[in-house]
């Protein structure tokens, strides 16, 4: 299956995708609310199976907050990407870690760096932060440490 | 805002039930190779749960990252898995040349790919070394030592240095091989191959290390791909993932050598998957080493490297399993943001899985073969 096959067959099983162009693999952006549904079928739709969860990761473009899903299939070697647009204020998205197991170390940290909260998650907390943690996400724009950080 | 350890364990963990009792290892502890804190629920010998804590040499390398240029971002990732540091700083090289479309000389890819299987086996070295210690043999740290001093002295003399190499940048490498570099590393493969039956009649053969690596620690091929294991960690499930084979990069798909695959899933395939890999190494090293094309060692850049707008992604096969490097750019001369996909985050992710069950006493043996390094899991 060629990039551009696969990329025809992903718009016909989630039809809510949209084609975003650039970067090496085919690329998706997908409306938060219908991400655990996609997700599954990913997962399970019998021609795709892209059960390798490699990346995940979330960016912060100040006026929205972008999470990125890097998948792989192992049985076709296949790469896509999914993106998701959360609101600043209130960034939330369903847990993929029932799914994906990997993603349960991953969420932690994108919820601890972001802020992003991750909903039915098995055990939502700090992995990296130290316990009792108070103010802000250290990888949003906005975070500023007098103390700690070296700015060149 | 943050629930915390305490708060768990007292309102909603689960509580704990006549005779469960909970013990720490680390964060100073000698089998965790650094400062990785395990809080572990034991119930008599049998662990019950492994809850790992991270954070201890956390560095924020990520945020430091956005505030350096695409020339100074390559030198603090030696600093993640510092057994792969070169192997770190080629994932780096890659994303950036592929954001601007830079062809690197036939000779830089070479001296890339014989340095990258040079760590390969002083990272694999490190692990055999320290593994056999952990499991209650010392001896076998300093046939180890021995080995890895002469590919350390052969990164001094290219490099410079011994650890952090540093020697990858944008277009190529930093200069030239030093001209003893074929004869020192033929020297040091006539020293593997006259010493490496050693290793197998001290450990490899030996039953009391099998019956502790044995059936211990047990990972199905299904959950090493959920948790998202790479490496030798996943081949010693039977899972094919080496970057080399799948997603070639540099000259790798020129070379004949074998993806090590075992099927056990133990400690004792993963144990195999290392030592088998430092022979594929050796084998690559020996079709190379006579054949470094000559010609420039780097393509020239510009002084300030700008990276066009758009997201760049580029995958390398360290000693561990797979490193990603994942560069937004909004055109500057500083990413917009980087994410390290470590290898390491992942395989230890799955160590509460494999460790439930069984007895304490084995999770040294498990922790030994998933090869964890702990900077490359903080970042």
């Amino acid at each position: 299956m060629t990039q551009e096959e696969l990329k025809i067959k992903i718009t016909e099983i989630l039809p809510e995708a949209t084609i975003e162009e650039g970067g090496d693999w085919p690329s998706f952006d997908l409306p938060a609310e219908k991400w655990l549904t996609a997700a599954e079928t990913l997962r399970q739709q019998a021609s795709l199976q892209m059960d390798f969860l490699f990346c995940l990761t979330c960016i912060d473009w100040k006026t929205h907050l972008t999470m990125v899903y890097h998948l792989r299939s192992t049985t076709s070697q296949q790469n896509i990407v999914i993106k998701i647009k959360l609101d600043t204020a209130k960034p939330e998205i369903e847990s993929v870690a029932h799914i994906w197991r990997t993603a349960e170390f991953h969420e932690r940290e994108v919820y601890e760096m972001f802020g992003v909260n991750f909903l039915h998650h098995p055990d939502l907390r700090l992995l990296i932060l130290p316990d009792g943690w108070e103010g802000k996400n250290p990888l949003r724009k906005d975070f500023e440490d007098p103390v700690n950080m070296i700015k060149l | 805002m943050y629930r915390t350890t305490e708060i768990v364990n007292q309102e909603e963990g689960q509580p704990l039930e006549d005779g469960d009792m909970i013990i720490n290892v680390g964060p100073q502890h000698p089998a965790t190779h650094g400062v990785l804190h395990l809080v572990i629920t034991l119930n008599g010998e049998t662990i019950k749960k492994v809850e790992p804590h991270l954070g201890y040499i956390h560095r924020s390398i990520e945020k430091m990252c956005e505030s350096l240029s695409y020339r100074q971002f390559i030198y603090v990732t030696s600093r993640m898995d510092y057994l792969s540091a070169h192997i770190n700083n080629h994932a780096c090289a890659l994303c950036v040349e592929k954001g601007l479309e830079v062809e690197i000389p036939p000779r830089a890819q070479v001296i890339r790919v014989l340095m990258d299987e040079l760590t390969r086996i002083a990272s694999h070295e490190l692990w055999w070394g320290a593994m056999a210690m952990d499991l209650g043999a010392f001896t076998p740290f300093f046939y180890a030592f021995r080995e890895r001093e002469s590919i350390n002295d052969i990164m001094e003399e290219t490099c410079g240095a011994r650890l952090t190499m540093n020697y990858n940048v944008p277009g190529g490498v930093m200069h030239d091989l030093h001209p003893n570099f074929q004869k020192r590393v033929k020297d040091f493969i006539q020293l593997y191959k006259k010493k490496i039956h050693e290793y197998d009649e001290m450990v490899t053969g030996n039953i009391i290390f099998q019956n502790r690596m044995k059936n211990v620690g047990v990972l199905s091929a299904a959950d090493a791909i959920s948790y998202g294991c790479t490496g030798p960690t996943a081949r010693g499930s039977g899972v094919s993932c080496d970057v080399r084979k799948h997603f070639p990069y540099e000259i790798y798909n020129q070379i004949s050598f074998d993806e090590v695959l075992e099927t056990q899933g133990d400690s004792y395939a993963r144990y195999l998957v290392r030592i088998k890999e430092m022979q594929q190494s050796i084998r690559i090293i020996e079709q190379l080493i006579d054949n470094i094309p000559e010609g420039d060692f780097l393509t020239k850049t510009k002084a300030v490297l700008k990276l066009p707008k758009g997201e760049f992604y580029s995958q390398v096969e360290t000693a561990r399993g797979e490193l990603g490097v994942y560069i937004v750019s909004e055109g500057g001369s500083t990413p917009y943001r980087i994410k390290f996909r470590s290898p390491g985050f992942s395989n230890l992710s799955v160590l509460d899985h494999i460790a439930r069950g069984s007895k304490i006493g084995d999770l040294v043996a498990m922790m030994g073969t998933l090869d964890l390094v702990i900077p490359d899991i903080d970042r």
